[in-house]
Formats: structure tokens, C-alpha cells, sequence
């Protein structure tokens, strides 16, 4: 126990002591010494987190306690910390593509002056380590420190050149979509705190617990978790801020926006599978909004020619995937992709950091084209990226998203053939974007063709890795009908239970298998044999157009939403504030003004008037007096009605 | 003893440093004597405190007593940390006739510091005057160009407010046994359901000018535009939470009938007021009123947590009470900065403070970022606490007032995009930079922001037993 | 004779009185007036006194019975008196001053 207490501070705490060591010291060290410390502390956290997992690979799952967070007479939350077969993979994941992607923005942003380099370091740790708490907590407000932690660091790096603009527009977007996934994601905690009264996972998620709530408790819950999820996970209708938040450097694109971050989302449906899979409603919508997020990023990636929002829409197509597997209940499957998407991601964005680098920031794939002989490293390991995402044999991707699209069929053949339509654009797109990048002459400009060069060995070793990694990865979930055993899922099992028996026949796994492998060749070849020679032009067709511009959906939530929100607030601000409120409390004030002003001219120096209004009043009193009407019954009258 | 102390320190200070002249010397004496005080009240927070008794004035029954419980100990503790950092981070400002001004701010931290001990109404009713009457003056002699306008609402607001919490005491008195004004004999008063409705009113009145609630609350943004900063600090960190403090001490144990009644009528007024003034707040140009109508929503979600009657949303306000001074004292600090070395409040005219300014642009996102309840800043420990109460009350109100977290985000982030991002403008290019004091306790309230962010216990613990007598009958 | 008679006698004197305060702009005037309102009150007085003393002395009461409004009567004369000194210096005073003893010139206290 204490050496697990310690591990886990140890895991933690390295990021966040490189956060404060590159912040605090931005002013005073070497660029050197910031680049080794921050990926050195980085380094030391995965070798901990490799002990972390052989420790929970022998002994189980292990929960510390540190201290509690909140704690008042009716609620108590603590900060306790979990290490299970699910958050020691994440462990590994998180830290071991942050090791690589740290090494790689050592040369990357080797550009930068001392102070703003330290700053990149200092936000970069700053990720991993709340992406850390994130997984590592054990109930759902110490995951949500993280999960806003994550979010204010994904947006200290898109508007990481604060001096653009447009980038910190991006960068406001990412927050303030992602935090209106936030509060759905509060509601849910305050929800479940209302009916359990706890939010600890071991608490919470057990069946007995579960039983007590009614079907409408654990689908409102569901729904409310799963908006948080859709927010930080950029499904629709959140997603928009995705492929915006690429204007970071393209190091944070993939650790952030593709490897890790963005995964969030499923790793909290994961952790709760046992309230999910108790909502049938709520399945559904994630398994409808998952297809849906996963074809509608797909048509507008095929459309696109910056090499950043391909990868990004790609990324938002590959996360509805994960969705869809949530959805119809293949949790493992979801996790498996999760990871497999962690390697080929983060290698397909930094392959195209790569070439963005060689390019000197050139995005546009218009521009590029036969550079496979100038950078034949980032070639090679970009190309394997591809063949993984597109889900060819046997690189990793395919395993991962066969299991989601067997899952599928056997939930629904619709899902099925939706997935695989959407399987079909994917090796579609990744192939048109490594064609025109790759393959035929170069179109850019003499100058940078004069300057192509392979990147430095900081940049191309986590290449390799992580291409490595891309192509094996797959070897974790080898399913058994192809002789093998599955280790993920086995692995799993403590967190998602036993995995689902789908009720397919072998032959018929074998053909679904078949059927989408062969559409995603058709497609990749189509591809590859189209954009070898040409490029896309400005789309000319309707729906080519429609596409291109995103289905207008940014211009969409700007007409219909931002600016009548806009609007109302300057009507409150203007109208309302300034005249109706203000306006009445002043207006009280300018009453009592102009009645004095009135009154006054009664007191106007005549003695005759003083008297005679004197004379008045006695008059008036004696009547009153007389009649029995003293003015003090009269208000002692008033009084009792 | 050291009840008293607490109040005539500040009394004394304020004396004394009216007979200096050197303005850096009456500045030092401010400054040393108020953290002397801060000194006193740390002394309080250890262990329970016995009440101060003496007579007062015998013809009308009410006694002269101090009476510290936690919900009192945090406020001190709140306003003695808000003067010394206020007087130091404000120390190179220039005002004429200095050695007034600052004389008047320590008058006001000893009608502040009464207003929270005070255990008679008369009492407190009287610390409640002392406390606006300093302000006052500082607003309408020291402040911006239409001061007088300003401050005379902003007095007669208040002032009506006070006139009918008189009202209020004297009525209660009415009905209390032996005509006492002690806090006790008020709240076994014999009232009937009727009048406590009265009474109730009567109190709210006064306290919903004071937070200000929605909508009474326009005094605010224009006294808080109008005043020097070091008053819009003294008002907004400590003054609106007398509102807050009123309700906790006085309306709840008094009129219970009365505040159970008009739970649901109050909530829904301040969530209201809360969206009001975040969605104004979103389209504030000048950084000062930004900050007044972000205070009003901030307060306003106090209030309807308030009385949601719930343990939980109650302990999240005792923590909020603390956490909502300490941050709108830092954006405050660093709105001054940036007003007095560039001369402009418009944030049009801002930007590009990261690159010009490096230190303060991080102070003043990491005050933002406690603004916006970022987890492990202090707001989040109180925010998360009062909305879960919120929940509990009525679920429907805990969404609409959880737009506000979003919309609290947008302005903020608004805020930060425009001064510290972009090009460094005309305006942000004639910046020193913060003088070293400003700075360093910038720095200090930072950290004080994190670490009762990471661990509030000290705060659980130290309102747990006013916490206990609201809710264990 | 019926008390009655009095009564109508001193209300019509006061009125005149009265009347007179408020019409006339002569101070001098409004002076006599207010003599005049002054004496009607103490006509009234001492017809009262007299109409207590009888009927008490008819019943074989008390002999000091309305004593008390004789005395009033006194003391009134003797205020009317010092009054009338020092308000026949004001106007004096007035006269020296503007030449005028209208009392619309004293609305000088305004402003």
C-alpha cells in the first residue's frame, strides 16, 4: 500500500514538478535544460507507470487515499486515487505517447525564444498531469478536475501564439464548447449525488447501487455524462471546436486533439459501463451520434486540403467510431481503439509535423506532393499510419475497428454497413492526403524545394516508435477466431465485465471481415490511383461545395446561436439595464426632484400665504376634530384594511 | 479582550495616521498596523473565542458585545487580509491629502470588522452605518469624474436599505422579552407567522441593496467604476459579503417561517439575476464594470445558495464567502495596475499584455481562471458545493444556473483574450509593470487561491460550528 | 343676557381679525388686527368666567369658580403688551430701513 501511495504521487507529481520548474524558471534556464527536464520528468513518470501496471498486472487493482478534497457533514468527497487493469493501460498510453511527443517538440519547437519555449514545456506537463488525475481518480469530481484540467491546458496551447488573433478565438472556442459539455457533466455528479449521495466508483458503480435508481435516474444521468463526454470528445453537436483547435502547434494536435485528450470521453463511459449498459435510450443515442459524428467528419475530411484538418476531421470520424462501439456495448473494443488510434494518430500528425517542418509551415497538400524521396523516414512511417487508420491486415487498426464494426452488426446490420461506408471514406481521404503529400511531382515553391530536408533524430525517432507501435499494436486484441486470445479483453474484464458473446458465426465474422476490408482497399486504390497525377481544385459541385465549407455548420451556430445570444445580451445591457432598471431607480429619484421643485413654490417668502395657509390648517383640524375623523384613526383605519 | 482589540486597532490607526502628514510614513503606519491586525485575527482562528460583554446603553437595553463564531472568523479573517494587501498593492497610488484617505479605509475596516463580531442589532446596526459612512466620503472626494452623481445614489441606496433594517430591528425589539437587543432574546422573539414576514422583509431589504441582488443592483457597477480602487476593493471583496454575513446571521435563525417561505421566490430571483448579469457582462467594454457585473453574478448564485436552506450549499457559501474575496481582490489589484499605468479602462484599447507584461499577464490569468471556478482553485470548492445544493433544491434551477458557468467562461476568457493576447497596443506599450509590493501580493493571493483550492479543510473545519448551529436543531 | 350673544360678538370680532391679517399690507394694520384677534379672545374669557361664576354662585358651589380666565385675561394683556412694544420697533426698524412698512417687502428672508 504505501509503496503504491508513493508510486502513484511519484506518476503524478513528475509532470506537475516540471510544470512548475519550466514556468517558475522560463526566465532563467538554457533551452537545453528545459527540453531535458521536461521530457525527462515525463520519462520518469511512464517508467513508474510501467511499475504502476506490472504492480496491478500481479497484486490487482489498488485505491490510495491522500486526503479529502471536500468534506462536510452531508458530503464527502476524498482525493483517492485508483490504479485498475483500465487506468494503468491509460497510464501507459498517456505517458508513453507524452514521453515521444515531448522528445519530438524538443527539435519541433526549437524555433522558439528560451521564455516561450519553457512555456510550451511548462503547459505540456501541465496536460499530462491532469490528464493523469483524470484517470487516475477515483470517483467522478477528482476526474473532473482533471477533465477541466485537460480542457484549460488544450486551450493555454491552441493559443499558444497569443499574439494571433484567430488562434485565440480558436482557443476560446475549445474552452467554452468543452465547457458546456462541463456542465453537463456536473449535473450528472450533482445527480448522482442527490440519489446515492456518493461519487465514488467503488461505490457507485456496483449493482446494488445501481438497482436503487430508477430508469429515468440512470438515463438522465447517462445522457448528462454523456454530453460532458460529447464536449470533450467532440461529437456532434460539440465538435466544431476539434478541427479549429489545430491552430496549436502540431506536437499538442497529436498528444492533445488525437492521442489522449479527446479519448476522455470514452474513457468515462468506460469506467461507468455498468450505468450505461442499464439505459437502453442512452446507448442508443451514443451509438447514433457516434455513426453520425464518424460520417459527417468523414465527408468534409475527403474535402479539405490543409494537411492538419484532414488529420483533424479524421480524428473526429475516428472518436464517433469509439462512440458507436460504446453505444452497442463493445467496451473493450472501444478502449482497444482507443489506443491504437492513441499510436496511429499522434504518428500521422507528427509525420505531418514533419513535413510542416520540412515544408517551413506550409499546410496546404495542394502545395506539396512527391516527397517521399525528400524525407523518406517521415515517408515510410506515414505511410504505415495510414494503412493502419485505413484498417488493412494486419496493422493494428484493423483489429481495433473490426471489433467495434462486428459489435455493431450484431446490434444492428445498419450500424454495420454506416461503419463501413464510413471505413471506406477513411482509407478514402488518409490515402487522397498521402498521395497528393507523397507521391507525384512537386508543386511548391523553388525556394522550399531547395530546402527540403528529412527532420533531426529527435523528431524521427518517436516517427519510428510510433510506427512501430502502429503496425503491432494490433497484436493485443487478437480475436480467437483467428487463433488468438484477446488480451485486452481479458484484461478488461474486472472494468467492462465478461466480453458480450455477439452470437456471430465464425464464417460469418470472417465474410463481415472480408467485406469491409476489400471496400477499404477499393477505396484506397481509387484514392491513390486518382491523386498520383492531380490535385482537388475549388470544388465545383453542390455537394462537393457543401463538404468543403464543413455543411456550414460554424456559420450555422454563429447565425443561430452566438449572435441572438450576442444580440440579447446588448438589448439586457442597453435597453433593459440602462433604462428599465436604472431608469426606474433613477425615475424615483427625478420624482422626488420635480415634486420639490413643485412643492417649493408654495414656500415663496409672503407672509400673507404662510398665514393664510396657517389659518387653512387650523380650519381643517377643527373640522376634522369635530367630525370624529383625527387623523390618526384615519391612518389607524387604513392600517386594519 | 482580543475581540476588542480587533475593532479599536483599526480605530486607533485611523486616528493615528490622520496626524501624519508624510505620506509615506502614514502609509507604513496603515500598512504595519492593519497587518498587525491580520496578525490578531490568525491568533482568533485556533480556538473558540468568549464573547466580549458590557454594558452600552442601559436606557435602551442593548449591550455592547462582540461575539466570534466561524462564519465571523472568516469574514475577519477576509478583511484583514484584504487591507494590508490593498494598502500595499495600492501604496504608490496618488491621491491628494493621502494621509485622509487612508484614515477613512481604516475607519471602514473597523466598522467592517464590528459588523462581523457584533452579537446585539443596535450594535450591529451601528457598524453598519460606520462601515458606509467612510466610503462616502472616499467615493465623493477621491473618486472619478461624476463622483457626486454616483456616490449620492450609491449612498442613498444603501442608506434606504439601512433605514429599513432599523425598521426591522426595532420592530423585532418590539416583540422581544424585556425590549433586549441582544441576538438571542431576538431570535426567541415572539412573532407571528404574519410578522415574520415583516420583520423578514424589512431585513432583506437592506441585505439585497448591500450584495447586490438583482434588481437593486445598479448602484453597483457605476460605484465601482466611480471609486479610487483601493474603495471598489474594500467594497467588492469585503462590503457586499455584509449582505451575504446578514443573511446567515440574522435572517435565517430569526425568521425561519419567514425564509422558508420565500426560498423558492429568492432563488429564482438571483438565478435570474445571475444570467442578468453574465449575459452584461459578456458586453462590457470597460475592465472595472466587467468585473462589478461578474461580482454581481458571483454573489447573486451566494444568494440563491443561501436559501436553498440546504447543509451543503450552505457550507459551499461560508467557503465561497472567503474564496469570491480573495479572487475579485486579485483581478481588482491587476485591473488597477493596468488602469493607473495605461489611463484607460477600455479594453479595446488593451492587448498584447503577455508579451509586454509576462508576470502580470499570468497573475491575471490565473485570477481569471479562479473566476471561472476552474477546479483546484478556490472557487470551485465553494461553486461545486453551492450548486450541488442547488441540485438538491431543484434540479431545473441548478441547470439554468449552471449556464452561468459557461457564460462566466465566455466573459472571462473575453476578458483575458483582449488584454493579454494580441499585438501589444499603443496604450499597454507605456506599462512599467507592477511595483514590487503590488506584485508580491499578487503572488501571495495566487498561492492562497491554489492551496485552498487543493485543500480547504482549514475552512470545513473552521465554519463547521456555525454550520452546526444553522442545521442541527 | 344668553352667553350666546358673546360668542357671536368675539367670533365676528376674530374673523375681522383674521380677515384683516390676510388682506391688508399695511403692517401697522395687521398689527391692530392681531390686537383685535387678542382682544376677542379675551372678551370670550372673561364672558366665560362670568357665566361659570353665576351658575356656580346659584347653586351655592364656590365663590373662585373662572377665576383662572381672569387671570389668562392678564397675562394676555400683558404679552399683547410687550408685543405690541416690540413689534412696533420692528416696524420701525422696517420703515427706517424701506421706507416702506408694506409686509410684502419682508419677504427678504428668502434666498
Amino acid at each position: 500500500m504505501a509503496f503504491m501511495k508513493i508510486l502513484i504521487a511519484f506518476i503524478l507529481l513528475w509532470p506537475f514538478v516540471g510544470f512548475l520548474f519550466n514556468g517558475l524558471g522560463r526566465n532563467y534556464w538554457s533551452k537545453k535544460v528545459i527540453a531535458y527536464k521536461a521530457t525527462g520528468y515525463i520519462v520518469a513518470s511512464f517508467i513508474a507507470s510501467i511499475f504502476a501496471f506490472l504492480h496491478v498486472q500481479a497484486h490487482g487493482a489498488v485505491t490510495v487515499h491522500y486526503f479529502d478534497f471536500m468534506n462536510t457533514a452531508t458530503l464527502k468527497i476524498p482525493f483517492d486515487f485508483k490504479v485498475d487493469a483500465l487506468s494503468s493501460l491509460f497510464l501507459l498510453v498517456i505517458t508513453g505517447v507524452g514521453s515521444l511527443i515531448h522528445l519530438y517538440s524538443t527539435a519541433y519547437m526549437k524555433d522558439e525564444a528560451a521564455p516561450h519555449y519553457a512555456r510550451y514545456f511548462a503547459y505540456l506537463n501541465l496536460f499530462i498531469f491532469s490528464m493523469l488525475i483524470l484517470v487516475l481518480g477515483d470517483n467522478y469530481v477528482v476526474m473532473f478536475i482533471g477533465w477541466e484540467g485537460v480542457g484549460l491546458c488544450s486551450y493555454l496551447l491552441i493559443g499558444y501564439w497569443f499574439t494571433n488573433g484567430n488562434y485565440n478565438y480558436a482557443a476560446k472556442k475549445a474552452f467554452i464548447m468543452n465547457r458546456i459539455g462541463d456542465l453537463g457533466f456536473l449535473l450528472a455528479i450533482f445527480w448522482l449525488i442527490a440519489k446515492l449521495g456518493t461519487v465514488n466508483y467503488s461505490e457507485v458503480l456496483t449493482y446494488e447501487r445501481i438497482s436503487n435508481l430508477s430508469s429515468f435516474d440512470i438515463t438522465g444521468i447517462t445522457l448528462l455524462l454523456f454530453v460532458g463526454a460529447m464536449g470533450k470528445s467532440a461529437q456532434i453537436p460539440l465538435f466544431t471546436w476539434l478541427p479549429d483547435a489545430m491552430a496549436g502547434p502540431t506536437p499538442v494536435s497529436a498528444l492533445i486533439h488525437a492521442a489522449t485528450m479527446v479519448t476522455a470521453g470514452i474513457y468515462m463511459i468506460t469506467r461507468s459501463n455498468i450505468l450505461f449498459s442499464h439505459s437502453e435510450i442512452t446507448q442508443n443515442v451514443i451509438a447514433i451520434i457516434g455513426i453520425s459524428t464518424a460520417l459527417l467528419a468523414a465527408t468534409i475530411a475527403i474535402k479539405q486540403n490543409d494537411i492538419k484538418k484532414v488529420l483533424a476531421y479524421s480524428t473526429v470520424s475516428q472518436l464517433g467510431y469509439m462512440f458507436l462501439g460504446l453505444g452497442v456495448g463493445a467496451y473493450s473494443g472501444a478502449v482497444f481503439h482507443v489506443i491504437t488510434h492513441a499510436f496511429f494518430k499522434a504518428l500521422l500528425f507528427l509525420g505531418a509535423g514533419s513535413v510542416i517542418h520540412a515544408m517551413h509551415h506550409e499546410q496546404d497538400i495542394r502545395k506539396m506532393g512527391g516527397l517521399k524521396s525528400k524525407l523518406p523516414i517521415t515517408h515510410i512511417t506515414f505511410l504505415i499510419g495510414c494503412i493502419a487508420i485505413a484498417g488493412v491486415p494486419p496493422f493494428s487498426g484493423f483489429f481495433s475497428k473490426d471489433e467495434i464494426l462486428a459489435a455493431a452488426f450484431a446490434k444492428s446490420p445498419i450500424y454495420w454497413v454506416l461503419g463501413v461506408l464510413g471505413a471506406a471514406m477513411t482509407a478514402f481521404y488518409m490515402f487522397r492526403l498521402y498521395a497528393t503529400t507523397f507521391l507525384g511531382k512537386f508543386r511548391g515553391s523553388a525556394d522550399q524545394e531547395n530546402h527540403l530536408h528529412e527532420s533531426p533524430a529527435a523528431m524521427t525517432l518517436p516517427l519510428v516508435l510510433l510506427a512501430i507501435a502502429s503496425a503491432i499494436a494490433g497484436a493485443i486484441g487478437i480475436p480467437e477466431m483467428m487463433g488468438g486470445h484477446h488480451w485486452l479483453a481479458h484484461q478488461l474484464i474486472p472494468i467492462v465485465g465478461e466480453p458480450v458473446e455477439l452470437g456471430l458465426t465464425h464464417s460469418m465474422e470472417w465474410i463481415l471481415m472480408a467485406v469491409s476490408v476489400s471496400i477499404a482497399l477499393i477505396a484506397l486504390i481509387i484514392a491513390i490511383s486518382t491523386y498520383i497525377k492531380k490535385t482537388d481544385e475549388e470544388p465545383s459541385t453542390a455537394i462537393g461545395k457543401f463538404f468543403y465549407n464543413k455543411w456550414h455548420i460554424d456559420e450555422l451556430y454563429n447565425e443561430a446561436i452566438v449572435l441572438p445570444l450576442n444580440r440579447f445580451a446588448g438589448f439586457l445591457k442597453n435597453v433593459i439595464e440602462k433604462q428599465v432598471i436604472d431608469g426606474a431607480v433613477n425615475g424615483t429619484g427625478k420624482l422626488v426632484q420635480y415634486s420639490a421643485r413643485k412643492v417649493r413654490l408654495i414656500q415663496n417668502g409672503q407672509v400673507g400665504y404662510y398665514i393664510l395657509f396657517m389659518v387653512i390648517g387650523i380650519i381643517l383640524l377643527f373640522v376634522f376634530w369635530f367630525n370624529d375623523l383625527s387623523i390618526l384613526r384615519f391612518f389607524s383605519n387604513l392600517n386594519q384594511h | 479582550m482580543i475581540l476588542v482589540s480587533l475593532l479599536f486597532i483599526p480605530i486607533l490607526a485611523a486616528i493615528l495616521v490622520l496626524f501624519i502628514k508624510n505620506n509615506k510614513l502614514a502609509n507604513w503606519t496603515a500598512i504595519l498596523l492593519s497587518a498587525f491586525t491580520l496578525l490578531l485575527v490568525l491568533q482568533t482562528l485556533a480556538a473558540p473565542i468568549a464573547d466580549f460583554d458590557i454594558a452600552w446603553l442601559p436606557n435602551l437595553n442593548s449591550r455592547f458585545v462582540l461575539h466570534a463564531d466561524g462564519l465571523a472568523k472568516i469574514l475577519l479573517l477576509l478583511t484583514a487580509i484584504s487591507f494590508p494587501s490593498i494598502l500595499i498593492a495600492t501604496a504608490k497610488n496618488e491621491y491628494k491629502q493621502k494621509n485622509v484617505f487612508l484614515s477613512l479605509l481604516l475607519f471602514t475596516q473597523a466598522g467592517l470588522m464590528g459588523v462581523f463580531l457584533a452579537g446585539d442589532a443596535l450594535l450591529f446596526y451601528f457598524f453598519w452605518e460606520l462601515a458606509l459612512i467612510p466610503v462616502y466620503f472616499l467615493c465623493s472626494i477621491w473618486g472619478g469624474e461624476k463622483r457626486i452623481a454616483i456616490t449620492f445614489k450609491f449612498f442613498i441606496y444603501t442608506f434606504l436599505g439601512s433605514l429599513f433594517m432599523l425598521a426591522g430591528i426595532l420592530f423585532v425589539n418590539a416583540h422581544t422579552v424585556g425590549h433586549s437587543f441582544s441576538i438571542q432574546s431576538f431570535v426567541h422573539a415572539n412573532l407571528t407567522n404574519a410578522q415574520q414576514v415583516t420583520a423578514f422583509a424589512l431585513f432583506f431589504i437592506a441585505f439585497a441593496i448591500k450584495m447586490p441582488i438583482f434588481p437593486l443592483h445598479t448602484w453597483q457597477p457605476d460605484a465601482y467604476e466611480q471609486s479610487p480602487t483601493a474603495v471598489t476593493m474594500v467594497m467588492s471583496a469585503v462590503m457586499v459579503k455584509m449582505g451575504l454575513y446578514g443573511i446567515l446571521r440574522w435572517l435565517m435563525p430569526l425568521f425561519p417561517f419567514a425564509f422558508m417561505a420565500h426560498t423558492h421566490f429568492v432563488v429564482a430571483l438571483s438565478v435570474m439575476g445571475v444570467l442578468y448579469a453574465s449575459f452584461i457582462a459578456i458586453r462590457q467594454d470597460d475592465i472595472k464594470r466587467l468585473i462589478a457585473y461578474s461580482s454581481i453574478a458571483h454573489i447573486g448564485l451566494m444568494n440563491a445558495a443561501l436559501f436553498t436552506h440546504t447543509q451543503v450549499a450552505t457550507q459551499g457559501v461560508l467557503i465561497q464567502l472567503f474564496s469570491h474575496g480573495i479572487n475579485v481582490l486579485g483581478l481588482w489589484i491587476v485591473a488597477d495596475i493596468i488602469e493607473q499605468q495605461t489611463g484607460t479602462r477600455s479594453m479595446q484599447q488593451m492587448g498584447g499584455l503577455a508579451k509586454k507584461q509576462p508576470t502580470l499577464a499570468i497573475l491575471l490569468v490565473g485570477f481569471a481562471l479562479a473566476n471561472i471556478a476552474l477546479p483546484l482553485t478556490n472557487s470551485f470548492v465553494g461553486e461545486f458545493l453551492m450548486f450541488n445544493g442547488l441540485f438538491l433544491f431543484n434540479p431545473w434551477m441548478a441547470a439554468l444556473a449552471g449556464v452561468s458557468i459557461v457564460l462566466a467562461a465566455i466573459y472571462t476568457l473575453n476578458m483575458v483574450q483582449k488584454v493579454a493576447y494580441g499585438d501589444i497596443s499603443e496604450k499597454i506599450n507605456t506599462m512599467q509593470g507592477p511595483n514590487k509590493g503590488a506584485q508580491a501580493v499578487l503572488i501571495v493571493l495566487l498561492i492562497l487561491v491554489f492551496i485552498t483550492g487543493v485543500y480547504a479543510q482549514p475552512l470545513f473545519d473552521l465554519t463547521a460550528d456555525t454550520l452546526k448551529q444553522l442545521f442541527v436543531k | 343676557m344668553p352667553i350666546q350673544y358673546y360668542i357671536f360678538f368675539c367670533l365676528s370680532l376674530f374673523s375681522i381679525g383674521v380677515v384683516g391679517v390676510l388682506t391688508r399690507r399695511n403692517a401697522i394694520i395687521v398689527f391692530m388686527c392681531i390686537e383685535l384677534m387678542l382682544n376677542a379672545v379675551n372678551l370670550l374669557l372673561v364672558a366665560f368666567s362670568k357665566m361659570y361664576y353665576g351658575l356656580a354662585a346659584q347653586n351655592g358651589v364656590a365663590n373662585t369658580v373662572g377665576i383662572d380666565a381672569q387671570i389668562f385675561v392678564f397675562f394676555i394683556m400683558v404679552v399683547a403688551a410687550a408685543e405690541v412694544s416690540i413689534g412696533l420697533a420692528i416696524i420701525v426698524m422696517m420703515y427706517r430701513n424701506t421706507h416702506s412698512i408694506d409686509i410684502n417687502f419682508l419677504n427678504r428672508l428668502k434666498n
